[in-house]
Order: C-alpha cells, then structure tokens, then sequence
C-alpha cells in the first residue's frame, strides 16, 4: 500500500503525525471502483435475475418502472453517503421524509395553488433540520449517533403530536407530478419518470461534488478528522454541510415518494436503516473516508432490486425486514474483513 | 410502526458500535435480531387463532336480521336484542360525569369517530361532564387511566379496549367497584359491562366484500388480498369471513400482504403482483385507508382497475364516483361512536339497554354510492359517521 493517507485511524488513538497530501484522484478512483465492484456485480445479477423472471423488466417502461420505485431510495442513500462518507451518521432522515409529505399535504390542504412554494417550503425544512444536526453534533459535541436519533424521535413524536396519527390535507396532482408523472412521448420510452429525472441529477451531482474541494473535505473529514483539521480543513463546517446536504436530499425523497403514493404517516418508516443498508452495501466503510457515492446509490439500487426479486419469487414481504438485517451484517462484515486484508 | 423505528435505531447502535471497535480485535457481535417476523404467505384466517365457526355463522345471519329501532338512527338500532335491567344505577336528575378510556385517536377512523362521540354529549344536557383520557395505543397506559377514572367519581365509565386479553382484568376491575361500565369497538373476555356494543363484527365486514368479489370476478380469477397488520382480532376475523368465501367459490386468493395502512408501500405491493401474475381480477382489502393507492397501481401500469373493495373513506368513495369503477364499501360505522354515550343517559336513567348491543352494518354498493358522497369533507373521512344532523357539522370533522 502506498497511500497511507487512506488508511483510517482508529478514532480516539493519538494520531501520528499524518501529514501526506491527499493521494491523487486516479488512485483514489482506482480503489473505488476496487473496493465497490463486488456491489456492481452483485447488482448485475440481481438485474439479470429479475429480467429472467419478468421478461418485461428488458422493455424500456418495465425498467423506468424499477428506477422510479428505486429512485427515492437512491436519492435517500446518496445524502446519508455525504454523511457516513465524513464519519457521521444520519438516523432522522427516514422522520424527515415523513414530515415532508404530511407538511406538505397539510400546506396544499390550505392553498392548494401554491405548488411551488410548497416544493421550496419542504426543501427548507429539510435543510434546516439537516443544519440542526450538524450544528449540534460539530458544536455542541454530541455523537452523531445519539444527535440524529433524538432528532428521529423529535420528528416523529412532532408529527405524531400533529398529525394524531392521521395526516390531513391531500397532495395536490401538481405535487405530485414529481413521484408520479412523467415526461410523455420521449423517443424509445413511452413515458420518461420524472423521478428518474431526478435520480440522474441527484447523481451526477453527487459525482461532481466528490470530486470538488468540497468532496475531497468530505473524504478527508472522514478519513482523520485531527489530520483534515491540521491541514487546514474546517471541519466542523464540512460535517454540517454533509448533514444539510442529507437533510435536503430526505426532503427530495419525501418528495417523490409522497408523489407516488400520496398522503401517509408511515411512509418514512425505517428507511434510515434502508439508507444505511444500501450506503454500506455499496462499500462504504462506517467511520467515513472510504467508498464512492456512485457505489453507495448502487447499493441503493441492489436493495430495491433484492426486495423486487423476492416479490416475484413470491417470498413475502414480511420477510424484507429480516432480509435487509442478514445483508447489512453480511457487508459490514465483508468490508471489515477486506478492510483487514488491505493493511 | 414505531417499534420498526426502534428496532431500526438498535441495529444502527450495533452498527455504530461495530464500526468503533472494527480496528479492535474484541469487535464484539452484537445479539441484535433483525426485524419483527410476521407470518409469511397466507396464514392466519381461518387457521388463526382468532378464527371461530360459530360466530361466523352468526355474524353472517346478523346481516339479515331487521334491527329494531328508528330506522332513521342506526345507532340507536339493535339486532336481536336482549335487554338488561339497570335500575340499580338509575341516577335521575343529571348532573352526571360520564368517563372515557379512548385506545388511541391515531387513525382517521378514530378521529371522526371521537370527533361524533363528543358532538353526541353536547346533545345530552345532562352529562355535567365528559372525562376523556386517551392511552395513545398502550395497553399499559390504558390500564392505568382506567384505574385512575374508576378512582375520580364517575357516574359511568366508557371503554374502548386497545387489545383484548389484556385489558380485560382492568375492565373487571372497574366493574367491581359498582359503576356501570360500557365496552364498545373491540371486545373484552368478560360480560361484567352492563353493555357492549359493536356493530355485526369482522366476519361479516370481509364476507361482505368477498361475496361482491365471487359476484364480479370469473371463477378461477385472481384475486390479491391486501391487509393492514396481523394479529388485530377485528382485522382477522375480516380476513377468515373473506377466504372461506374465496374457497367455496373458485377463487384464487394469490397472496395477502400487510401494507401497514402505507398507501407507497400498497402501491409497490399492486404493482409488483400484476408484473408477476401479469393482471389481477381482483382486489380485496381488509381496511379502505389505501385503497386509492391501489387503485393507481393499476393506473399506472396501464390496467384497467379491476373489482375492489374499500371502505367507506370519502377518497375512495369519489374515484369510485368519478372513474366509474366496479367497487363495494363495506363498513365499520364510524356512527358507534354515538352509541355508548346514548347507552349512558338510558343506563343513568335506570332505563334497559341491550346486553349485547349489535348496531347495523351497512355496506354501500352501486345503487347507494351517490348517498355518502361528501365532496366538501375531507379525504379522509368516513361516510358513515351518522354526524350530518348534529350541531357543528361539517366544520368539526373537517
């Protein structure tokens, strides 16, 4: 191993004195694409699986039709890689979905014109809930962890408090457009999904922040706070973005998903830990600095696949929880042994 | 719902503390379960615990009973009634505190059921006071504020039971220190209320649906059950009256899934069964809260929506309405609500009231659809609330 700089310290252990530069983006993006391939595999099969079951699944609508399902998801796992990428955790980003969607039927119930300013509205809330998180873990000293959870509480008992368990209002069909609709007529497909829209953008831009300064804080952040800090790397802003980045980005897959569903006061149940599950599949290593985001919203997409899969082999839907616990320990315990070998 | 949160929460603790000690060499593993197995496939029904023969029968011959009563009050009706004397807790004049144990107001069913039974006590001058305390789902909880309202004077207790069994020795209890006390929803495993009032009950709710659907579908068509959760005896029932139906008359149930009342996940759900069984002919559902989410599955997918039932939800009502679909609405009259705070006043007034109290419990079909809609109520709120006459109405349930 030439690039020391990669290697994470263990936390909590007087750090040497770590100063090599940030190794080179060529072999930074060669031990990506080395420690994510297994999930690009994994993911081929999965899809090749699928289309053996389901010969729809090769025509272009069936395959949009998985991405639009997978998109909010990928959405969800490319804003919790900001977070676990620079050593933190986000667990609220499954409430906040929640309260995107009763929020914003509650605000269309009472103006059902304003669109627009709906979309904006919960995008803020997203993000001052993400800027809440950060502030308090990087200022106030508080694990991310424990930060994220009473959060996930807070909104959860907030909404429940609201809401008695029954959201009012509707989404209005404008709202709804985004997680439901499509652009008609596209050459080759019959509809193009907006959220697949989304999901593309959301991930180019995720690449192109990771290879911004901004990334490459993200990753050192991650990797060795004390050294990020030492070379001049404010860190405790760098966190905080990554916290409002996750935030935002929960509030897109409220989003979509309160498109596609409509009203519902679960519809953010557990998906912190699909976030987690798929970040982590995607070889992202827990404790930060290691993994790229297109691998984390594969994983994502691995995990929509995987959950398709055991639809049409007719395994229930129960079983999904049990399912998504074996794969999780299984990665982790994939990556932690890989992560042995490599020193 | 919440206890998926949890369990989310304890397994990203494992995570976090296996991602700590990674570097150690004790990385401990941690004895975490992953997630709450529900019963796989199509259990439950008939072979759950919850499933009786007996009562099926009954319920289903109750359909056809005439209920004596006004006709123009259904929650004042009952069917085959066999009346108790309740002179003992005769209390002439007023003045009275009536109590409520509430299970939760966590749905939208319970809210404008809630919502009525306090319109129904504003109608009762003399109901001095109306104590409500709302255990928030816990079984815990109810069986504290239980206790606590058999302790603070009042003149009659109303209870709706969060689960059976368990609430069913604080029930006894408050029976024992002589106040009359009054069950309704869902049961308990004792006959120590002076009353218990339920409309006909679960077996008749999915039998309702079940036979519409042996009506519309051809023999042998398919047909995906959709339910909220397991384990709810009111549900059960819905889901044993259905597959008898279903098996005596060709049909194929192709799964039962639990949705857990989320319209994504019902979604999701609906379409992957018409990508695996490339259409379905039906879709029964034990609960209406997700039926319109149902109904755009297909939508989406291009399909026709087949027969369904639902509920009688104003959302689902108005897509029937407008798309011209093939639907029926069995019911879980929100209207009992009214009733055991009418049972009060009569019982306080010395007057008999029904052991068993069985309200009616209409379904709404075709010919009867453009009665309950209500364009100008909510999406979710259910038609059959008995509510239109009382004072307040619409701005309270809306």
């Amino acid at each position: 191993m030439s690039d020391v700089a990669v290697t994470p310290s263990p936390a909590g252990e007087p750090v040497e004195l770590d100063i090599a530069p940030p190794s080179s983006p060529l072999t930074r993006a060669r031990h990506a694409v080395a420690r994510s391939a297994p999930i690009f595999a994994v993911l081929a099969v999965l899809l090749v699986w699928i289309a053996i079951e389901n010969p729809n699944f090769t025509e272009p609508p069936g395959f949009l039709a998985f991405l639009k399902r997978a998109a909010p998801l990928a959405v969800l796992a490319a804003g919790q890689y900001f977070v676990i990428v620079s050593g933190e955790y986000d667990l609220s980003v499954g409430s906040l979905v929640t309260v995107t969607v009763v929020v914003a039927a509650q605000w269309l119930g009472d103006n059902p014109e304003s669109t627009r300013l709906v979309l904006a509205g919960v995008l803020v809330i997203g993000a001052a809930v993400g800027l809440v998180n950060g502030l308090i873990t990087t200022r106030l000293r508080v694990p991310s962890f424990i930060t994220t959870l009473g959060m996930l509480l807070i909104l959860d008992g907030a909404v429940f408090y609201w809401t008695d368990g029954a959201p009012q209002g509707n989404l209005t069909e404008g709202f709804r457009t985004l997680g439901r609709g499509g652009i008609d007529d596209v050459p080759g497909l019959e509809q193009l999904p907006w959220s697949v829209v989304v999901f593309v953008i959301v991930g180019v831009g995720a690449v192109l922040l990771m290879r911004a300064d901004l990334g490459k804080q993200f990753m050192a952040v991650g990797d060795n706070d004390r050294t990020a800090e030492l070379s001049g790397v404010p860190v405790a802003r760098v966190r905080t973005i990554a916290f409002v980045l996750s935030g935002v980005l929960a509030a897109v897959a409220g989003i979509l998903l309160g498109g596609f569903g409509g009203v519902s006061a679960q519809v953010g149940d557990g998906l912190e830990f699909q976030a987690i599950t798929a970040v982590v599949l995607g070889g992202v290593v827990l404790g930060g600095g290691r993994g790229s985001v297109v691998a984390a919203i594969a994983g994502a997409l691995t995990l929509e696949a995987l959950f398709t899969l055991l639809n049409l082999l007719g395994v229930s839907g129960a079983l999904e929880d049990a399912v998504e616990g074996l794969i999780i320990i299984a990665a982790v315990a994939f990556a932690s042994y890989r992560l042995r070998s490599d020193r | 719902m919440r206890k998926r949160r949890w369990i989310a929460g304890v397994a990203a603790a494992a995570l976090l503390a296996g991602a700590c000690t990674d570097d150690s060499d004790d990385a401990s593993t941690s004895d975490e379960t992953s997630g709450e197995e529900e019963s796989a496939g199509i259990e439950g029904g008939q072979d759950s615990e919850f499933f009786s023969q007996e009562e099926m029968d009954a319920q289903l011959a109750m359909r056809d009973a005439t209920p004596e009563g006004p006709a123009d009050k259904p929650w004042e009706q009952a069917i085959e009634p066999s009346y108790v004397d309740t002179a003992e807790f005769a209390q002439p004049g007023g003045g009275w505190n009536v109590c409520f144990s509430n299970a939760a107001t966590d749905n939208p069913w319970r809210q404008v059921g809630f919502t009525t039974m306090q319109a129904e006590v504003e109608l009762h001058p003399e109901i001095a006071d109306f104590t409500v305390l709302d255990a928030e789902a816990s079984d815990d909880k109810q069986i504290s504020d239980i206790e606590s309202l058999t302790g603070q004077g009042c003149d009659a207790l109303i209870v709706s039971p969060n689960t059976t069994a368990t609430l069913t020795p604080a029930v006894e209890a408050a029976c024992e220190t002589g106040i009359p006390v009054i069950v309704f929803d869902r049961g308990v495993n004792t006959d120590c209320p002076v009353t218990f009032i339920k409309p006909i009950g679960g077996y008749a709710f999915g039998a309702d649906a079940a036979e519409f659907l042996v009506d519309e579908v051809e023999p042998g068509g398919k047909v995906l059950a959709l339910r909220i959760l397991p384990g709810v005896d009111v549900l059960e029932t819905r889901f044993a009256g259905a597959q008898q139906i279903f098996e005596e008359n060709d049909i194929e149930l192709v799964g039962a899934e639990f949705t857990e009342g989320d319209a994504a996940a019902t979604k999701s759900i609906v379409a992957d069964y018409i990508t695996r069984e490339g259409g379905l002919d039906g879709i029964w559902m034990d609960a209406g809260a997700t039926a319109v989410a149902a109904i755009e599955a297909f939508e989406d997918a291009g399909e026709e929506v087949p027969p369904i039932s639902g509920e009688d939800q104003q959302d689902f009502l108005q897509k029937w309405d407008e798309d011209g679909l093939t639907a029926v609405a069995p019911t879980y009259p929100t209207y009992q609500w009214r009733t055991p705070v009418i049972a009060a006043v009569r019982i306080l007034n010395g007057e008999q009231v029904p052991s068993e109290w069985n309200l009616p419990q209409p379904k709404i079909t075709e010919e009867t659809l453009q009665d309950y809609l209500q364009p100008d109520m909510g999406p979710l709120h259910y038609a059959l609330c008995g509510c239109e006459d009382m004072p307040g109405f619409p701005e309270k349930w809306q």
